[in-house]
């Protein structure tokens, strides 16, 4: 079940900095939105108030609203847990539990969340692995552990790991920056199948990767050190990259700068 | 004006004979750092073995005369096990909510400052210091007399510093990707903890415990404040005065005879065993926990 995400007005803040200001923006269900845009332009800060995972820092904060379908997620009586639940998420270096074997890491959210039957647990795990495009490449040794796997297989437990809860939206920080090619490419054509059920938002460093992967693409830029970054402007990929309304991105996707 | 020309040169003699002489101070360090270790199990093993037996390890000292041979140290072993066995139920669960207060919850507050710098302060009490205290305290003041008891509440006092911090140390290098991770599935703070950062340090954590084990399972002082001495079993700690191997092997090497001093070897002997199995029972246990199982 994909679910749009409505933002407006958003900041956050580390302690005093305010690391990103201003945001509005839609994401549409069952579509890819990348985020591009210089280093240090809150694209990641922005992606982890999506989930409620800012405020796991200590001293940081926002200010805004976001609206998943028709609940705020900063609502007064939200439990950050069950947006977490409802929102997974994939880091950008592959964080497999090192003591749960590579069944207990896809596992993981579902046991730690209550308890399931054998059987059903089995079931969702082959299930979310075959959507993870690793289940062959795993079945033969599900109770080895999760760490001994290659970088980019890794990477794919984890996004097994993620879906295993079902989750409506799934957000990806730079999911394929520490892989090989072959990875990369395994894990962008998971994300395109994965599309049709969730909504999914990704950061990249990386042009093709985003001109590839997603429906949507907003940049974001800083307007200089020390000033908090900003949605320049959000569109089509297609336009982002033929045809973008701002001057600052075309800089950008043309590589003249960041 | 010189121009640069590169050549590739071979090493130096004066950088060959500067790497000879630090190899050299490297190996003599360790020599002198390895002497006392290897003539210390030497002397133990040797004169302990004597009379390391059946006997030893089944009798205590009950109508053994001052000069008679035999006797054993059933007593001291009990008690030791049990005082040390108290004294680590009493120490890790404190010590380990402490680690995670701080580590999980404090995150450098004013409560977790105060608490980090009492720890720092607790490992600079001397062991006599907390025999004495528990002996005005709870011996004296509460009038509840000498009892294994009261010598495992010295003991933690001794352990609880050591058991904080190497759980703090082993918490802390628990990488905060695998806590975010957890958190991004939707798992609640205290359920992470359980389930994600313990496991991970487990290994650690055991270690750690193992080491404040092995630190006061030699304590002599406070015990002697605590537990008195006596030559006959008792094995209740709840209820009168116990032995423990280190008060054995003071009680017995002060004793003029051959036989006693025979006796203290092997008390020491057995001590020194106790603690290395321990140790071993630790090492099982992380090697068994630490890769990940079958379902
Ligand atoms: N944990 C943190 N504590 C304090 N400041 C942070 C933290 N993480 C990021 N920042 C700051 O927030 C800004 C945005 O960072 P980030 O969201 O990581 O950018 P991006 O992902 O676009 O490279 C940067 O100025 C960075 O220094
Ligand atoms: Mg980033």
């Amino acid at each position: 079940m994909a679910k749009q995400i409505e933002v407006s007005d958003l900041d956050a803040y580390y302690g005093s900095h305010k690391a990103i200001e201003g945001i509005t923006m839609t994401i549409e269900p069952r579509s890819v939105t990348a985020f591009i845009g210089p280093s240090g332009c809150g694209k990641s800060t922005f992606l982890r108030t999506l989930n409620r995972m800012h405020e796991v820092i200590p001293g940081a904060r926002v200010d805004g609203k976001i609206l998943l379908e028709d609940q705020d997620l900063y609502g007064d009586d939200i439990d950050p847990v069950s947006v977490r639940r409802t929102v997974g998420m994939v880091f950008q270096r592959p964080n497999p539990f090192p003591t749960m074997s590579i069944f207990d890491n896809v596992a993981a959210g579902l046991r730690l969340n209550g308890r399931r039957s054998k059987s059903e647990l089995e079931g969702i795990v082959e299930s979310s692995l075959k959507d993870a495009n690793l289940w062959n490449e795993v079945k033969d040794r599900l109770n080895k552990p999760g760490s001994g796997l290659s970088g980019g297989q890794q990477q794919r437990l984890c996004i097994a790991r993620a879906i295993a809860v079902s989750p409506a939206v799934l957000l990806m920080d730079e999911p394929c920056s520490a892989l090989d090619p072959i990875s990369t490419l395994a894990i962008e054509d998971l994300i395109s199948k994965l599309k049709n059920e969730y909504t999914i938002v990704i950061v990249t460093h990386n042009m093709q990767q985003a001109a590839r992967v997603s429906d949507k693409t907003a940049f974001f830029n800083l307007a200089g050190q020390g000033q908090p970054g900003k949605l320049i402007e959000m569109d089509e990929t297609s336009k982002i990259f033929t045809n973008p309304t701002q001057k600052a991105t075309e800089d950008y996707i043309t590589g003249r700068f960041g | 004006m010189t121009t640069t020309i590169h050549v590739l040169q071979p090493v130096s003699m004066g950088r060959r004979v500067k790497n000879r002489i630090v190899q050299g101070l490297v190996w003599l360090a360790f020599a002198i750092a390895v002497v006392p270790l290897v003539s210390v199990i030497w002397l133990v093993v040797t004169n302990g073995l004597k009379r390391f037996d059946l006997e030893f390890l089944t009798h205590s000292m009950r109508n053994i005369g001052p000069r008679d041979a035999g006797g054993g140290a059933y007593h001291a072993i009990l008690g030791t096990l049990e005082q040390v066995g108290l004294a680590t139920l009493i120490s890790v669960p404190i010590g380990l909510l402490t680690a995670i207060y701080l580590v999980e919850y404090g995150s450098g507050g004013r409560l977790a400052r105060s608490i980090s710098f009492f720890v720092d302060v607790m490992t600079g009490i001397p062991s006599v210091v907390a025999g004495l205290f528990v002996l005005a305290f709870w011996v004296l003041i509460l009038g509840l007399g000498y009892s294994g008891f009261a010598g495992a509440i010295a003991l933690s006092i001794l352990m609880l510093p050591t058991v904080v911090r190497s759980a703090e140390e082993m918490l802390r290098l628990v990488p905060n990707e695998l806590r975010e991770a957890s958190y991004a599935l939707g798992v609640p703070k205290w359920k992470t903890i359980m389930r994600v950062v313990l496991p991970t340090a487990f290994t650690g954590i055991i270690t750690g415990v193992m080491l404040a084990i092995a630190r006061v399972a030699g304590e002599t002082a406070p015990l002697l404040l605590t537990v008195f001495i006596t030559d006959s079993i008792n094995s209740d700690p709840f209820d009168g005065p116990q032995m423990g191997l280190p008060l054995y092997v003071f009680d017995q090497a002060q004793r003029p005879n051959i036989t006693a001093t025979d006796r203290a070897w092997t008390g020491a002997l057995t001590l020194i065993l106790i603690v290395m199995l321990l140790n071993l029972v630790a090492r099982l246990i992380s090697w068994w926990r630490a890769p990940a199982k079958g379902r």
